[in-house]
């Protein structure tokens, strides 16, 4: 039993490791919540583009700083989110574009702008590692305090306007016919999905940040029929992806976005065959009868 | 005058009592039909009902003051559609009192829909004017519910029939709020007077065509919705839902709710409503069932999808719903 006490111990001798379980289990718990609404909504492919697309401010900041990945990413990478929602948002306006053709532009163009602004500088592959995949090593008590801000007031908005976003989400004509502001509704929900983004960034990176918005969510779709019941247990599994994630992370030595998107996927893999089974119980159950 | 056109086309005819006059355009399919006089009585019908004494909604939505002495709803050259195409829908004009159960009919692509959308304000209209209850729609599009075509819903989605009920509620919850204590009783209440109250926790994908429909139409009341459009709620439902569809219609009509139903079913919309409207891209006629329903106005819209047959008597008529093919 001490083994095992110890086993779950000893990694958090160090303030700073500590810090960085904190940051996975922050981010892990939001981002599923929020998550929620991406994937009710369909917009996996918009949050994989929007994390890619605050590479450009983030670069900025991070140059800037001469190479100091802190909390001055958050400014930047969010500059960068926010801008890139807007532009998306104008450019599918009247329908002129398909949402998926217009958000992949931006995606590649602001992608590509933010490895043009890293290659300038001499440490360029490491820099772009840090930012792509992240590292919780580095996260200082100012960091966590900023996360743990962001991550605040992305729940309390979602709190407020939660009845709100679940009329956009699900019967925009209803939304016109109560004459609720269905733009800055729409806006308000993507740029709280930035602010989530930005808040992942330091831990999980841009590549993996999907994962995050995604995995959750859609495990708890898969088991649960109610939206209220689905942001609760999508926290639940964010929040012990995160855990599990970090442990897995400190043991195995790998990188803590490789490890806790590996721990939600084998989640959602559980849940998946799980829920296969009992309905190939129930269904054969009821052929026999 | 038109030989095919018969009786009908001698004169607009007017209804004092509905306050209606047939509209006769010629429609660009047909040929054989005169364009006859369309506005010669608009005077009449608009001076009836001229007094105003205005009265204030009981919900406590406090916005305008709303006119019931006006027309439910008043529709006046309106042409709408999506942007840089030709208009769906082009002038037209008509008004319906409180109350009143209107079907909407028209080939597939007649611009049922687009009529619908623009009166709930889910596509912009250029030209035209719609009022509800003498108010703007502009400022009260929170009097007309909209219950979409089926296949408009996520069926999918995670939300129970309490919850979608619960949607209607949302202005009146207000703004950073979250239900209280009334909203959940008016749902509860809604739910019961639907039947639905065994259904409550079920996911909507659960429900039969009928039950949705009826979700939607509660969902309708707890916005305390004044005048009802309903896209098609009897595409895709067995007899059983139709009737089921037709008893949550008695219930709003007992509210004194005003009905606007487009659909495919003629012989619905000559026994269950009071007047009906034909159109195909413009108005081509709006009046009693006996009025509308007579192979010479038919055939405005449906051109040679029209087939006449006469047996022992009784009139028979077959349409083809995809219309003149223009």
């Amino acid at each position: 039993m001490p083994d095992l006490l110890n086993f779950f111990l000893e990694p958090l001798n160090y303030a700073f490791i500590q810090r960085g379980m904190l940051a996975l289990i922050l981010v892990g718990g939001v981002s599923a919540v929020i998550g929620c609404f991406v994937v009710v909504r369909g917009m996996a492919f918009f949050g994989d583009a929007l994390a890619h697309t605050i590479l450009p401010g983030v670069a900025l900041s991070y140059t800037a700083s001469g190479g100091n990945v802190g909390s001055n990413l958050f400014i930047g990478g969010l500059g960068a989110g926010i801008f890139s929602a807007l532009v998306i948002a104008y450019l599918t306006r009247n329908e002129r574009l398909k949402e998926d053709t217009a958000i992949a532009i931006v995606f590649v163009t602001m992608f590509a702008l933010g490895i043009a602004i890293i290659s300038t500088q001499g440490s360029y592959s490491v820099d772009l590692t840090h930012i792509l995949f992240g590292s919780i090593n580095g996260i200082s008590p100012e960091d966590l305090t900023v996360m743990a801000v962001l991550s605040a007031i992305v729940l309390v908005v979602i709190g407020l306007l939660y009845k709100e976003f679940v009329v956009i989400s699900f019967d925009l004509s209803l939304a016109h016919t109560l004459k609720l502001p269905v733009e800055a509704l729409r806006l308000t929900l993507l740029v709280l999905i930035a602010i989530v983004i930005v808040a992942s960034l330091q831990s999980v990176g841009i590549a993996l940040m999907l994962a995050l918005l995604i995995t959750p969510a859609a495990t708890a779709r898969l088991l649960v029929k109610n939206l209220r019941k689905m942001i609760m247990l999508s926290a639940v599994v964010g929040i012990f992806s995160g855990i599990t994630g970090f442990y897995v992370s400190y043991y195995l030595d790998i990188p803590s976005g490789a490890s806790i998107v590996l721990t939600m996927s084998s989640v959602f893999a559980v849940a998946f065959i799980a829920q296969n089974l009992i309905r190939l119980r129930t269904s054969s159950a009821g052929a026999v009868a | 005058m038109s030989p095919s056109a018969g009786a009908h086309t001698g004169a607009p005819l007017q209804y004092p009592l509905l306050n209606v006059n047939l509209h006769y355009h010629a429609p660009a399919c047909t040929t054989n039909i005169l364009a006859s006089p369309s506005t010669t009585t608009q005077k009449n019908v608009e001076t009836i009902h001229r007094k105003t004494h205005m009265l204030n909604l009981t919900h406590k939505t406090k916005r305008e003051a709303f006119d019931t002495t006006q027309p439910a709803l008043d529709v006046h050259r309106l042409s709408a559609g999506y942007p840089g195409e030709r208009y769906a829908i082009h002038e037209v004009s008509f008004k319906i009192n409180a109350a009143e159960r209107i079907a909407v009919i028209g080939p597939n692509g007649a611009g049922k829909s687009t009529l619908f959308k623009a009166i709930v304000g889910l596509i912009p209209f250029t030209m035209g004017h719609i009022s509800i209850y003498g108010v703007d729609c502009h400022d009260s599009h929170g009097y007309v519910g909209y219950v979409p075509q089926q296949e408009a819903v996520d069926w999918s989605f995670p939300v129970s029939v309490y919850d979608v009920v619960m949607m209607g509620r949302t202005r009146h919850i207000g703004w950073f709020r979250w239900a209280r204590q009334n909203d959940h009783e008016r749902v509860r209440d809604l739910l019961d007077e639907l039947n639905l109250t065994h259904l409550a926790n079920r996911q909507i994908g659960e429900l039969s065509g009928g039950q949705k429909r009826r979700v939607f139409i509660a969902r309708a009341l707890a916005q305390d919705t004044q005048v009802l459009l309903m896209d098609e709620p009897f595409t895709g439902v067995d007899t059983v839902a139709e009737q089921d569809i037709m008893d949550a219609l008695d219930v709003l009509s007992a509210k004194g709710i005003t009905l606007m139903l487009a659909t495919h079913d003629m012989h619905k919309a000559s026994q269950y409503f009071d007047r009906i409207m034909l159109m195909h891209r413009e108005l081509l006629a709006i009046g009693t069932p006996d009025e509308v329903m007579q192979p010479d106005i038919l055939s405005k819209a449906y051109g040679g999808g029209l087939r006449v047959f006469n047996t022992n008597g009784e009139t028979m008529m077959i349409v083809d719903e995809h219309g003149c093919g223009d």
